[in-house]
């Protein structure tokens, strides 16, 4: 396998973890809204409604950072980033 | 007048901007207790801003294709998050968000979830890559990826579409608040609007509205956590509202308990102006069903990462690494506004049912909320309304109605704070509305003159020919746009939401593929966009005029059906066709690596 398929390779597994844990916020946990509510969120709120108002935004803010990250050592593994900028 | 070195020091000049921007408020505030008028200080707020955002549009200006299109591609990643977010975030963030979780809860909050985590796509599926490729706008990577002219036309006229759907819902809210703030009628006060969105776009093309962005983010990120904050604590619901405010929620279940949702008679509501509300719905339980939240929020995601005002902030990057982090940063300016709305709504709520507070009417006797001062404004505005249905001469919760602007506009006033807050507002939602319609205009007159003009009419026209032109489809774009926001045809929102419905069921697919899918080729990208957006669209005429709609999609969610069709279309085609040459592979191949060079050159 090449390099730049083996770096393809990871890039689409880092690609399907991310849509995985997106999937999971955005989603799946809202399938259960009404159960989950019932339950006690951080900071005291109904579960559901806090993840509606931070909880699922702010992990989205922090995913994206850290796919970036992680996207970042793949480029560098194989010898694909850029030089020179940031 | 903007060169490496004003890059440079970014920082310092927002940063001056910003305690400037501060001090003006407090030279307000100062004048208020002098005695200046509320009509003055709200003509001093929006006519100061906006002649900022207009010397700044000026001394952007530009004759160079490249700082024209994409701001010359050196717009740092915090700024660039800055920008997008002030891109994204529209009138309807600002103004409409709140009170839609006012009344509808949990329902509407759908809407939170989808327009952040399409961030998450966006970052991951496209933004990074369509960087690589070099780009000048989305149709310009359509057109190349696939080949050929009617890829491209398609690709501009699902854009035109989607943001033309957008633009008038922008225009029609920064004329509303022109109106309110300068007090003029509203078909005047379209065409201010307008005129202000021309100043920061028309000279400096992409690179003005980059650096206006910045500067309206910057206004209205403050005109909306001031009052938020402030109002927590003068309350006392506590000096960080974001953390503290279970309280507050727990106690609206109690008194929505205690009042009780009563339903009001058909020949009771015909009484109440059209366009207010009631409360009905409880403010922080599940009242909708998992597929409607589910299928709304999927439906905001997929068109958060087709809509092409908000991908090309990303072609601006200096690289692709910073492309990638600029969507994390954008992401976290837009949470910063997105997860103040449901507080300022719990504040909002509770100052108004809560008997115990001094603010709160419910329960009161209905002449006496009817003699209060802001009630009396806000009913002339038609925001509000009370009328003692039972006839026991006190109102209940069911007999006060609000329209969903009052939440943002009339909270500062009803909870006691002074005036100038609320020019403060106003200022800001005419930063938020004018930074989105500066975003889209642009997306479709560069659409227009890059590609439909340059790539497909005359291929060998002139730099200055071609800026000539985009500036004047600018302009043309513009006007259509305000003359059709006065005839006042949809609501803000309704509109906004079929903007990302039409972007995804045309455009999602085949950008997303044209990254991921090597084998997608011209004819099923043709077919793709060409069947998405006549599915998607025949879906909307269809429930619109009383067809019942099927697996529970509505005239909200219509792209989630025309996606699918998109989806299945462009696979089966490109499966039945030849595979795409081996040049179109190789840049594929190029496409997903970081280094080397852009696909498209600098000058294209």
């Amino acid at each position: 396998m090449s390099k730049q398929e083996q770096h393809w390779e990871k890039t689409r597994g880092l690609l399907m973890v991310t849509l995985a844990i997106w999937f999971v916020f955005s989603i799946g946990i809202f399938l259960f809204g009404a159960e989950m509510n019932e339950v006690g969120g951080p900071f005291g709120y109904p579960l559901t409604y806090w993840f509606t108002c931070q909880g699922s935004l702010g992990i989205f803010v922090i995913l994206i950072f850290w796919f970036a990250n992680r996207q970042e050592k793949i480029d560098e593994e194989f010898g694909f980033s850029e030089r020179g900028d940031d | 007048m903007i060169k490496g070195n004003f890059i440079d020091n970014l920082p310092k000049v927002y940063g001056i901007y910003t305690g400037g921007f501060l001090a003006f408020i407090i030279i307000m505030a100062i004048c208020e207790q002098m005695g200046m008028s509320a009509k003055v200080i709200g003509i001093c707020f929006v006519a100061f801003t906006v002649a900022i955002y207009a010397i700044i549009g000026w001394l952007s200006r530009t004759a160079q294709a490249d700082a024209y299109y994409v701001a010359g591609r050196q717009v740092p990643t915090v700024f660039n998050g800055m920008a997008t977010a002030a891109d994204w975030m529209s009138g309807a963030s600002f103004v409409a968000m709140a009170g839609g979780i006012y009344f509808k809860g949990y329902g509407y909050m759908a809407l939170l979830v989808g327009w952040t985590g399409g961030y998450v796509l966006v970052a991951s599926l496209l933004a990074p890559y369509l960087r690589k490729f070099g780009c000048y706008t989305v149709p310009d990577f359509i057109g190349t990826r696939y080949g050929g002219n009617l890829a491209r036309l398609l690709a501009v006229i699902v854009l035109t579409v989607a943001s033309f759907t957008y633009v008038t819902a922008q225009i029609n809210a920064t004329g509303t608040i022109a109106s309110v703030a300068l007090d003029i009628p509203f078909q005047y006060a379209v065409y201010v609007g307008l005129v202000s969105i021309l100043l920061c776009s028309m000279l400096g093309g992409m690179r003005g509205v980059t650096w206006t962005q910045v500067a309206q983010y910057i206004v209205l990120i403050i005109a909306y956590l001031l009052p938020v904050f402030w109002i927590s604590n003068k309350m006392g619901a506590g000096f960080f509202p974001h953390f503290m405010l279970a309280d507050e929620v727990a106690r609206i279940g109690e008194l929505e308990q205690q009042f009780g949702f009563v339903a009001n008679s058909k020949e009771n509501l015909a009484m109440v102006p059209k366009g207010l509300a009631g409360i009905t719905k409880a403010h922080s339980a599940v009242n909708a069903t998992p597929w409607a939240f589910i299928s709304l929020a999927l439906a905001m995601m997929m068109g958060t990462a087709s809509l092409p005002h908000v991908m090309m902030r990303y072609f601006t990057t200096p690289s692709v690494k910073a492309a990638r982090k600029s969507v994390g940063w954008s992401l976290f300016f837009i949470f910063l506004l997105y997860s103040s709305a449901p507080m300022l709504a719990t504040l909002s709520k509770l100052s108004l049912i809560d008997p115990s507070l001094p603010t709160g009417i419910i329960g009161k006797s209905i002449a006496e909320v009817q003699s209060i001062d802001w009630y009396q404004n806000w009913n002339q505005a038609n925001l509000m309304f009370v009328s003692d249905f039972n006839g026991n001469g006190t109102l209940e919760l069911n007999e006060f109605f609000m329209g969903g602007k009052a939440v943002v506009l009339a909270t500062p006033e009803i909870a006691g704070l002074p005036y100038v807050i609320s020019g403060l507002v106003a200022a800001g939602g005419m930063a938020a509305a004018m930074s989105t319609a500066d975003g889209l205009i642009l997306a479709i007159a560069n659409a227009l003159s890059h590609d439909l003009y340059y790539k497909i009419i005359d291929p060998k026209a002139e730099t200055a020919k071609r800026l000539v032109v985009a500036r004047v489809l600018l302009v043309v774009i513009g006007f259509a746009g305000a003359t059709i926001a006065a005839m006042e045809i949809q609501g803000i929102l309704g509109s906004v939401i079929w903007a990302f419905d039409f972007a995804m069921s045309g455009l999602f697919f085949p950008l997303v593929l044209g990254v991921w899918w090597k084998r997608a080729n011209r004819e099923g990208a043709i077919a793709g966009m060409a069947l998405g957006l006549i599915s998607g669209a025949g879906y909307l005429i269809w429930v619109r005029n009383g067809g019942s709609g099927f697996l529970g999609i509505t005239q909200l969610t219509f792209g989630i059906f025309g996606s699918a069709v998109s989806l299945v279309s462009m696979v089966v085609v490109s499966l039945i066709t030849a595979e795409p040459n081996a040049a179109t592979q190789r840049m594929v191949d190029e496409v997903r690596v970081p280094s080397g060079k852009s696909i498209l050159g600098k000058q294209h």
